[in-house]
């Protein structure tokens, strides 16, 4: 048997070959044509040689595979592209023969006519899944370690190499649907109980128990591939059915507001192929795989989702030269609710933290946030009590700043107050040494004036968490002036150490997150001015693929603290800077009603005491004369909340706070949810066309107000035809890091 | 054009749509048979002389599939000459029927149709037919699928409708059908179903309740709040109107129509079939219309088809006499007479389908016969019958007497 680059194959005396894939200078096993072409030579070469009784497929890695590499995806695309611009016709016909490769190699090694079993050693995740979903047998070890998914969906595409139809023939129709429409991960046990899996076993034993399958006389042949094959359940044309069809899309719309093509492709693949036979459904499957894989939603999703936030997680924008930041011990001042929420991510990714406050008291009440949070993960079992103790063990509250002394990165997380924030800098300065960088968690004071109270503006970092911390991926990292490399370098070696995702950021009022935010609340304050129903403002957010609506958005950050924000802007840029209305909406909700978000019971919503539900205020109604809604386009407020916190973001761009596209796409996703299905803010802009973006602000800025008009920067890329990617091309030439 | 006039109709009494049922034990095909007799019997019609049989059926399968007015013509002993259709536009598909024959004669190339429908959804349950309207993700979500009954209290979030006002629009329409049948209003169209011997099954509508009162309707919890919330329909509801932040569930087995076995045939012709049957004209049907309408509240069609059928005819509201329109939710009939500022004194004066039932396929052709009889009980000329339709539609027929 011929030598293989990525897998090695070793037949035993009982005549099993044993394929691992092991794929040299990777961590982790995926799927590249390299790869599809030599599982390709192994089914042929196992099938020629009459000694293979049957193979057993596994992975020389602690995890089995992550499903398909980042550069066969982007090749797909490009190829789309190039194809397309030649002939449109068979650029089509080209894609689905490349859409649909990998499910007839699936297919291929399904009916090789000798068994195939999978060992499924770690984590396996979409065509991985789907491989071994079209072997005989699966086998998949009990670690904890082993997740089991096929997440297509949550990029943007579906599983399109047999998963639509293998799911829904071996689990139960509405299992198949939620796996897939929701991308979630199953563990081995889950899956054994849905049908995916045959045996789970230990560890040691996982190969051992692969080959016994085959040595039981496994029959080579997929239970839909014999005679009398009854998909679970009976099928599409059943009572038990008729009560999920009708309802699987409600739920989908409930969940996505029908944002997401790939999720909705999944139903339809399912519910076609389940009346058709195998070939012919994989066949229909190929068919919309290659429809979503045109859609925008699919390049944009793709690209950021998945291709971005790797490539940013590895340190996209990390300077070279610096060399890897060690954390023996991290510092934070200010034990409250945010700060002790920092030091409970960081004890969590196993570096010993100082927590410090003004006294013994306070600072032992931020180590309390950690307990109770390790409380809530040991309940839910996604930690031993022994983890829970060590993560603990790892927090050390005290008020005393000497313990800083030997910290390798210091995070002050302590009133958004200028003076105070001064008196810190100065007793943190006094007690570190040189060498350690000193970062702020502020949301609202800019760095570069912090910095000034800093001895070592260069080792001054902005480090802007997000509330809840340990929930929240994103972090973003804000440069002032005079930050150096190396205060850059150690908060993003920080920021990927705890696991989250970081976007760079120059130093702005708001910084970016936080200016989109503000754009996205302001537009629905305009909208209840204008006497939209607070409900249809609610309602046009979501469906426009925002997370939560502004004006419940509003009440969960206090509109007290909108109150303030808007006066300091005030206050620091002049009157034009806040419009009056919403001064006046801000200054009546909070100063005459009262009203001042959920921390007090009443904002824009009413907030009873549970198990009842939140609901707007019904007072909102009195406030403003009311539009009939008959009289109100909901695509166009659908629009105005994009499009105005786009708009931000370009702004941004335009200003040099956000240099690199990649960040302000992921940074609003993971930020505050922008409508995922974009891609983010910026791809959103390059997905219409920045000329028909442009078109589309003015014609809104006509009949909504200037904050929609077109900045310089749209009008000259619409004018060149430029894309933000094009222009801003992150792996261009002549682009460094920072 | 020809004229087109109906000469008689008839119906069977509706049976409870259940296992218990009167006439569970009646095919469908025995039901359709029953008033293709009566119309040929009471008229005394020669029935090699009938160009088309139509008949509505909304769940044409098993007992009820492949085109069961040509079964329920061999079933009554017609003349093979005597062909038959089924059709289907869901709840309207009875006045449908009416409105295709009168279509055929207009166009002159019939002369005696006969037109009703028939549904035994106690032998045929609802949904049995199957279809990719609610079943088909490709369709269904487009069409922004929802049950009937979560539609029906989308209407009523929508347009203002209480539990209160709908239950006690439930109570009335009891009250009403209850008096009709007592004062015998429905003699004269209503057969008793027999059996071969002549022996009675059924003469009375059973699915009424005229006893019932605002108390024991109130009673009763929501029938779709859990489909609603559960089945994630109402985020349907919400995303088709989103100026609604929930919906609230009023609707009940109480104030929905009721689930019924039941079949009707109206005898519709030219002036000369009328002529060749020896037979007098009762009235004409002077106009009807299709529409589509918002999926959503899939509900509100009769008020969409109504102001197109006002527009084509050059009618006003004012100018008809009686309105006839389906109760499948009471929020439907409320929010129509509320579109139109129709007084309930004019709408469905006789009761309708909260009290008596709603046997899909047939209640067309039933409350178009409904609203004949009672013009001309009142002496008054011009009655509009309209029904809602799933999935968003409407149909609408306008008759006079002559």
């Amino acid at each position: 048997m011929s030598t293989y680059k990525n897998f090695t194959v070793e037949t035993d005396a009982d005549g099993i070959a044993l394929v691992t894939w092991d794929m040299p200078d990777k961590s982790m096993n995926v799927f590249t044509m390299e790869v599809m072409d030599e599982i390709d030579a192994i089914v042929d070469a196992t099938v020629a040689d009459a000694a293979v009784k049957g193979v057993v497929f596994t992975s020389g890695k602690s995890s089995f595979s992550g499903g398909a590499d980042l550069t066969m995806i982007k090749s797909m695309f490009s190829m789309l592209t190039e194809e397309k611009a030649k002939d449109p016709a068979t650029a089509v016909q080209k894609l689905f023969d490349a859409a649909g490769r990998m499910s007839w190699l699936w297919r291929k090694v399904e009916t090789n006519g000798k068994p195939w079993v999978a060992a499924i050693n770690g984590t396996c995740m979409g065509g991985a899944f789907e491989l071994s979903l079209a072997c005989h047998g699966r086998v998949a070890s009990n670690a904890k370690s082993v997740k089991i998914a096929l997440p297509e969906v949550k990029v943007g595409i579906f599983p399109g190499a047999g998963g639509t139809q293998r799911v829904s023939r071996l689990a139960n129709a509405q299992d198949a649907l939620q796996m897939m429409t929701t991308g979630q991960s199953l563990t081995a046990s889950r899956a054994k109980a849905m049908g995916l899996v045959h045996q789970v076993v230990e560890p040691a034993e996982l190969v051992n128990a692969a080959k016994q399958m085959i040595k039981d006389g496994l029959k080579p042949v997929a239970p839909w591939d014999e005679k009398g094959f009854k998909v679970p359940g009976g099928g599409v044309w059943t009572p038990a059915a008729a009560q999920l069809w009708p309802a699987a899309p409600a739920i989908l719309r409930r969940e996505t507001a029908g944002n997401f093509p790939g999720a909705l492709a999944i139903l339809k693949c399912v519910y076609e192929g389940l009346q058709l036979p195998f070939d012919t459904a994989l066949k229909v499957e190929q068919r919309y795989f290659t429809e979503i894989l045109q859609t925008t939603e699919a390049f944009s999703m793709i690209r950021s989702l998945f291709v971005s936030m790797q490539e940013l997680g590895k340190g996209a924008r990390r300077p070279a030269g610096v060399p890897k930041s060690e954390f023996r011990k991290v510092g934070i001042v200010g034990a409250g609710f945010m700060g002790a929420s920092i030091a409970y991510v960081t004890a969590a990714a196993g570096i010993p933290v100082v927590l410090i406050d003004r006294d013994q008291q306070a600072a032992d009440k931020g180590k309390a946030v950690s307990e109770k949070l390790v409380a809530d993960s040991v309940g839910k079992g996604r930690l031993t009590k022994e983890e829970g103790e060590k993560l603990l063990s790892l927090v050390t509250p005290t008020p005393d700043y000497s313990a800083l002394s030997d910290a390798d990165l210091v995070i002050e997380a302590v009133f958004e107050d200028r003076a105070i924030k001064k008196a810190v800098i100065e007793q943190v300065e006094a007690v570190i040494p040189a060498t350690t960088v000193f970062a702020s968690n502020t949301s609202t004071l800019p760095i570069t004036g912090l910095a000034e109270n800093s001895k070592r503006p260069d080792q001054f970092v902005g480090v802007h968490f997000f509330s809840p911390v340990e929930k929240m991926m994103l972090t973003e990292v804000i440069l002032g002036e005079q930050t150096g490399l190396k205060a850059l370098a150690v908060a993003l070696d920080f920021v990927a150490r705890i696991k989250k995702t970081p976007i760079v950021v120059n130093d702005t009022r708001g910084f970016f997150v936080n200016r989109c935010v503000f754009r996205y609340i302001n537009e629905a304050y305009d909208m209840l001015a204008e006497g939209v129903p607070a409900a249809m403002i609610e309602n046009a957010a979501k469906m426009a693929g925002m997370p939560v609506g502004p004006l419940s958005l509003n009440d969960e950050v206090a509109v007290d603290l909108s109150q303030k924000i808007m006066k300091a802007s005030i206050a620091d840029l002049g009157p034009n800077s806040v419009k009056p209305e919403h001064m006046d909406l801000i200054d009546k909700m909070v100063d005459v009603l009262d009203r001042r978000g959920r921390k007090n019971g009443q904002g824009f919503y009413d907030y009873p005491a549970k198990p009842a539900k939140k609901s707007l205020w019904p007072g909102l109604k009195d406030l403003y004369p009311q539009k009939p809604a008959s009289e109100i386009d909901v695509a166009i407020l659908k629009q105005r909340f994009l499009v105005t916190i786009a708009l931000e973001a370009a702004r941004t761009v335009e200003e040099g706070i956000v240099t690199d596209p990649r960040e302000a796409d992921v940074g609003s996703i993971l930020g505050f949810g922008f409508a995922p299905y974009t891609g983010g803010t910026l791809s959103y802009i390059d997905g219409m066309g920045v000329k028909t973006f442009v078109a589309l602000a003015e014609k809104l800025a006509a009949a909504y107000g200037d904050h929609f008009k077109p900045t310089p920067l749209l009008k000259e890329m619409a004018a060149n035809g430029e894309t933000f990617y094009g222009r801003f091309d992150p792996y261009g030439e002549g682009r460094e890091a920072a | 054009m020809t004229d087109v006039f109906i000469y008689d109709h008839v119906r069977t009494p509706r049976g409870r749509g259940k296992k218990d049922g009167s006439l569970h034990e009646v095919p469908s095909v025995r039901l359709a048979a029953k008033t293709l007799e009566a119309i040929r019997d009471r008229n005394g019609l020669d029935t090699s002389t009938v160009d088309d049989i139509i008949m509505g059926c909304v769940d044409p399968v098993m007992d009820s599939g492949a085109v069961i007015p040509k079964a329920a013509a061999f079933e009554a002993g017609y003349a093979f000459s005597a062909p038959g259709m089924q059709i289907s536009r869901f709840c309207a598909s009875g006045l449908d029927a009416v409105n295709l024959a009168a279509g055929k004669v207009a166009a002159g190339s019939d002369d005696i149709v006969i037109a009703g429908g028939v549904e035994s959804m106690s032998r045929v349950g609802m949904g049995m037919s199957g279809g990719a309207w609610y079943m088909d993700p490709s369709v269904n979500f487009p069409a922004y699928f929802m049950p009937q009954g979560v539609s029906a209290d989308l209407i009523a979030t929508k347009y203002g409708f209480s539990r209160d006002d709908v239950d006690a629009y439930a109570v009335e329409s009891q009250k009403r059908a209850a008096k009709a049948w007592d004062a015998g209003y429905f003699r004269n169209s209503v057969i008793p179903v027999k059996d071969q011997n002549g022996l009675t099954i059924l003469d009375r509508d059973e699915h009424m309740r005229p006893t019932t009162d605002m108390q024991a309707l109130a009673s009763l919890n929501p029938s779709f709040q859990m489909p609603g919330e559960m089945g994630g329909f109402e985020a349907v509801g919400i995303q088709a109107h989103p100026e609604i932040e929930k919906i609230t569930y009023v609707h009940h087995a109480g104030n929905s129509s009721g689930i019924v076995d039941g079949a009707a045939a109206v005898l519709i012709g030219s002036k000369a079939g009328g002529a060749s049957m020896g037979v007098k004209p009762r009235a004409r049907i002077r106009h009807f219309a299709n529409i589509g309408s918002d999926p959503a509240l899939m509900l509100t069609g009769p008020v969409d088809v109504t102001e197109k059928l006002l527009a084509r005819s050059g009618m006003k509201i004012s100018d008809i006499d009686l309105f006839e329109l389906n109760e499948a939710f009471a929020a439907v009939v409320l929010r129509y007479c509320q579109a139109f500022d129709i007084s309930h004194d004019k709408m469905n004066v006789n009761g309708g389908a909260i009290a008596m039932g709603h046997p899909l396929g047939a209640t067309g052709a039933m409350i178009l016969g409904t609203v004949l009889d009672e013009l001309e009980r009142r002496d008054l000329n011009t009655a509009l019958v309209t029904l809602c339709i799933g999935a968003g539609m409407g149909t609408a027929t306008i008759i006079e007497r002559v």
